[in-house]
């Protein structure tokens, strides 16, 4: 037992420290009045010779008053809704194609995938700005089409393409897993009984990939949700996702308990897609 | 058929990327414009002090955050697969998970104030003035780190068979032992990739730096955001070549060996 907490105790006690307690600290400060001083608010909790509470639900009251910042919550999750399925779509042909492909070619392919996720997330966004800003690469293939100039940067299609693009490569992975897992057998079974390959597909791959396919979706949806720096950089200006309406309330306008308190909503608000996400990994 | 889905999304994937390593071979000022071929964009980033100084700084902070990741992670992997039921497991597990679904900017503004209040508190208690950078960025990166490492651990050794440690046990090694001879040669891959994950993300990382960074603390990522919300520049063009230079070797090398190890 006591070579167990020789084990456990450094890592439990570095993440209480670390996970927990902010947390904790996060929750608090989002009932905290924000003030001039440094940091720049009242602590909600005081100690006069007691406990003494002076915190206020100003700030959780802001984000349910002002249809802004709902606004805002509600973009957010559209457009992580809107990226998830983009990957989904793009991700499954590939999963089919690296699963189907000849044993050697497998893991060459995958790391294809993968490769881009380790050439860095910021010099890939700026590809995209490179290619999409006026009179950029783009529009100059679309000027030899006859079309154009369009506007393409800090647009809804620029997010979207560069959402897409940071987190195709973690929609493939738990797809081509377990599509490479699948019994082939059963597909087999099904073709030697006369159904053509799209009814194979349609009626046993399709369904037995479901919990995958879930699990890639949640696996974009949840991180998309919260994106700051690809709508910041790629997007309209007017498009104020949470990210960004906690990052511009906390840096601009220096109202932390604001801040704490979009925090607070939007880990409430994730928090059923991450229970699911969770049960789901512990089944497969 | 098969093969047509891969290549669009391979194409997607890759084009953006090598068109910019192509262009970063450009001499013409404006990105993706070609002015014949030169390497000036790469001897210009070479020249740039504060790129350097900035690139040094992220690298100390992710080797410094991916050691403390895979020390910190690696024995929380081990708990959570080896130790069976013990009072805490949930909660371990549930602690080591969050980093991984946290949005970053909820991971950032929770350590950040963490920060602000350790710093009240020293300053109060201890008459200690102390201040945010380097040190609380590798914290911050560690943190999240060690959860990578934990994930990667604890699923290598539930795919391991404990008879091997049990078997040595039985042959009369001690704790530690097991651990050296049996254990630990076996989840080095894991140990590794999970040290090679826990280093990409803290170079990789912007929103959570930025929070708990200080006035003086400016990571290359940081600085490459800046740039960016200007506008893209032939030098990161070029910075970006150059990482990707980097990343194909690093995996050329692993897949070697791999091979390496699979013939032998």
């Amino acid at each position: 037992m006591r070579r167990h907490l020789l084990i456990l105790g450094p890592p439990l006690a570095w993440l209480l420290l670390l996970v927990a307690a902010p947390l904790g600290i996060l929750g608090l400060i989002a009932f905290a009045e924000a003030g001039p001083g440094v940091p720049p608010f009242i602590p909600p909790l005081a100690w006069e010779g007691g406990p003494v509470w002076q915190g206020s639900s100003e700030s959780l009251a802001t984000l349910l008053a002002d249809s802004y910042y709902l606004e805002a919550f509600l973009r957010s999750l559209l457009t992580a809704f809107v990226t998830a399925a983009l990957c989904l779509l793009l991700a499954y042909p590939m999963a089919l194609g690296i699963a189907g492909a000849r044993p050697g070619w497998r893991l060459p392919l995958l790391l294809l995938v993968l490769l881009p996720f380790w050439t860095g997330f910021l010099p890939r966004l700026g590809a995209w700005i490179g290619l999409f800003r006026d009179g950029g690469w783009v529009n100059g293939m679309l000027g030899l089409l006859g079309i154009g100039p369009l506007r393409l940067l800090y647009t809804e299609a620029a997010l979207h393409a560069g959402m897409v693009h940071a987190y195709l490569p973690f929609a493939v992975l738990p797809l081509a897993t377990a599509l490479l897992r699948r019994d082939l057998a059963l597909e087999e079974a099904a073709a030697d009984l006369g159904a053509t390959p799209f009814t194979v597909f349609r009626s046993v791959t399709l369904p037995l990939s479901l919990p995958a396919a879930a699990s890639a979706f949640l696996l974009v949806f949840i991180p998309a949700a919260g994106e700051f720096v690809i709508p910041d950089l790629l997007g309209p200006p007017e498009a104020l996702l949470v990210g960004r309406v906690l990052w511009s309330e906390f840096f601009q306008n220096r109202d932390w308990p604001l801040a704490a308190a979009l925090a607070l909503a939007l880990l409430v608000l994730l928090l059923p897609p991450i229970l699911l996400f969770q049960r789901l990994g512990r089944r497969a | 058929m098969r093969c047509l889905g891969l290549a669009i999304g391979l194409g997607f994937l890759w084009a953006p990327i090598l068109l910019m390593v192509a262009y970063a071979f450009s001499a013409d000022r404006i990105p993706f414009q070609w002015g014949g071929f030169s390497l000036r964009w790469f001897v210009a980033l070479a020249a740039n002090e504060r790129m350097r100084e900035a690139a040094s700084l992220s690298l100390r902070i992710a080797a410094g955050a991916a050691t403390l990741a895979t020390l910190l992670g690696g024995l929380a992997g081990w708990a959570l697969a080896r130790f069976g039921r013990f009072r805490g497991r949930a909660l371990l597990g549930v602690l080591a998970g969050a980093p991984l679904v946290l949005p970053e900017v909820v991971t950032g503004l929770s350590l950040l104030l963490l920060f602000v209040m350790a710093q009240a508190a020293a300053e109060a208690w201890l008459g200690w003035r102390l201040g945010r950078g380097a040190v609380t960025i590798l914290l911050a990166h560690a943190t999240i780190g060690m959860a990578y490492v934990a994930l990667v651990v604890q699923a290598r050794l539930v795919a391991l068979d404990a008879s091997l440690e049990e078997a040595a046990a039985d042959l009369g090694a001690g704790p530690f032992t097991v651990l050296r001879t049996v254990t630990l040669p076996l989840i080095a891959p894991s140990l590794a990739a999970g040290w090679l994950l826990a280093f990409t993300l803290s170079l990789d990382d912007v929103v959570v730096a930025s929070f708990v960074s200080g006035p003086a603390g400016t990571t290359l990522p940081m600085m490459v955001f800046s740039a960016l919300k200007v506008g893209l520049t032939p030098e990161v063009n070029a910075l970006a070549a150059l990482i990707l230079a980097v990343a194909a070797l690093a995996v050329g090398l692993a897949g070697l060996a791999l091979r390496r190890r699979g013939t032998e």
